[in-house]
């Protein structure tokens, strides 16, 4: 039970390697990526644009609808192209993820769509894909209250760790997943999973360690940000 | 703009040997990059950028049994999506008619110029054959998406490598360094014609104007393997004639930058 070293000899509460870019589909209204060890995720924006057919439309407020799945060939075992029960699943959790920091009652009638794509697979792919959402909407202009960030923790054997890679997920003798996004300024939860087996206290220590994670992750954003729109992304956001 | 006014727009520069962009007729937007590797779960895989348009191919290798009527070939299976993440045209949902007739092209380049050696994908006569794989997906449409994804389907596979294969099994995530058996690479250019001009690589302004495409698999010996005539508007034995030649020219120019792509 006693996990003493991580696979891939990082701290416990070290993420992997993180890279982010946004503007990268030039077609989209704005778009990012977002990498984490091996971990690739791609985010399109379009809209706030005509919400069709019309009765779905609402005259209070936009929508927003989000949409994740994987390449094909983005996992060791061939994924069958088109959506499954999971990635209708994780397509949900990942509008609740983001909507707490939207406004959309400027944009009325319409929808905003959200396309993530993983493009290699190693654990905490809707993590990655929402930390790239939430990029891929800033860099839309999406009016927003704040970031959202994502990354996931658990527990590895007897550890919490932060940022479990595919090894550790699967690892024989017991693991815990828990994906978290936060909205990094009031620190509230937007995203909230877990499979696994652990006490209370665990997961308020796991909780913690998330924290630390995605303030990780929301000096990346913005630095990501701030390199395509200058300094004054920084204090907008 | 109004589709009537973009096609006189784009037909007035065409008239004077110009096209929005700056480039000839004939020319492709430039730099054409071929990146491998790009998915390394993937058994092959290859991002291909052609001017702004943007594609991702990668195969998968499963091991299955052969077609009943090709117990002594392997499989191969092409898919196509126009992801919309690529392109403010593109709805969700499953394949409709333009991503099949992209994956249909690109699957007869690669099938009529025997590209793959499918009787060496064997493993037991009639009862287990390699699957080939191949996926395409779309990053950014500007343009020409299927020159751009034939491309990267051919560096994809030319870079493909088979997993490990344990008691008639595949063991994921364990690659060899034993290549797919490849005979004649065909590369695939198309061509358009808007009113009576002829242009290759339309961004996707031009592309919306097209009267006609007429996309050709080469041969590594200048052969036609695959034809395609797409758009509403016919076209003359002339036109086709001419469409082929600057094919057999172009794909040279293709060739050359696939082949001077090495494995990392």
């Amino acid at each position: 039970m006693v996990y003493s070293k991580r696979v891939d000899s990082r701290k416990f509460d070290q993420p992997r390697e993180i890279e982010a870019r946004v503007g990268i589909i030039k077609r989209a209204d704005g778009s990012a990526y977002f990498k984490i060890g091996k971990t690739i995720a791609i985010a399109a924006v379009y809209g706030p644009r005509e919400l069709y057919p019309a009765f779905k439309q609402n005259p209070e407020t936009g929508i927003l609808r989000c949409n994740y799945d994987m390449m094909s060939f983005s996992v060791t075992e061939r994924k069958k192209p088109g959506p499954t029960r999971r990635s209708v699943e994780i397509s949900l959790v990942t509008e609740n993820a983001l909507l707490p920091a939207l406004d959309l009652s400027l944009f009325p009638n319409t929808v905003i769509d959200v396309f993530i794509q993983i493009i290699q697979a190693d654990a905490g792919t809707r993590c990655a894909g929402i930390s790239a959402a939430a990029m891929a909407l800033a860099d839309a202009g999406i009016p927003m209250k704040d970031l959202v960030s994502s990354i996931s923790v658990g527990k590895v054997g007897d550890k919490i760790v932060l940022d479990l890679n595919k090894e550790e997920e699967d690892y024989e003798e017991g693991s815990t997943d828990i994906p978290v996004a936060i909205m990094p300024r009031n620190g509230e939860i937007s995203l909230l999973q877990l499979d696994g087996d652990v006490e209370k206290e665990e997961l308020l220590q796991a909780l913690k360690l998330a924290k630390k994670g995605c303030d990780e992750i929301y000096k990346i954003q913005r630095q990501a940000l701030k390199e395509r729109y200058g300094g004054s992304a920084q204090d907008e956001l | 703009m109004s589709y009537k006014d973009m096609k006189d727009y784009v037909v007035s520069l065409l008239n004077k040997g110009a096209r929005m962009d700056g480039r000839n007729l004939l020319e492709y937007r430039t730099p054409i990059k071929v990146e491998l590797n790009v998915s390394k779960n993937a058994e092959g895989s290859a991002k291909v950028t052609m001017g702004e348009t943007e594609v991702l191919a990668g195969v998968k290798l499963n091991v299955g049994e052969p077609f009943p009527d090709t117990p002594n070939e392997g499989v191969l299976i092409v898919g196509a999506e126009l992801l919309p993440l690529s392109s403010p045209e593109f709805e969700s949902g499953p394949p409709g008619f333009e991503a099949t007739e992209l994956a249909r092209i690109i699957d007869r380049g690669i099938r009529e110029s025997n590209m793959l050696n499918i009787e060496k994908l064997v493993i037991k006569e009639g009862e287990l054959v390699w699957m080939v794989f191949l996926d395409i997906y779309t990053i950014n449409d500007a343009g020409n998406l299927i020159d751009a994804s034939a491309l990267a389907a051919i560096a994809a596979l030319k870079h493909t490598v088979f997993p490990k294969l344990e008691k008639d099994k595949v063991a994921f995530g364990e690659h060899t360094k034993e290549k797919l058996p490849l005979k004649k690479v065909p590369i695939t250019c198309t061509i358009y014609k808007i009113a009576d001009k002829i242009i290759i690589d339309p961004n996707e302004k031009e592309q919306k104007v097209i009267d006609s495409r007429l996309t050709v698999a080469v041969s590594e010996n200048n052969k036609i393997n695959a034809l395609q005539k797409g758009g509403n508007k016919g076209l003359s034995i002339e036109d086709i004639y001419s469409m082929i030649e600057i094919a057999q020219e172009k794909t040279k120019e293709l060739r050359k930058i696939l082949g001077d792509k090495q494995d990392k």
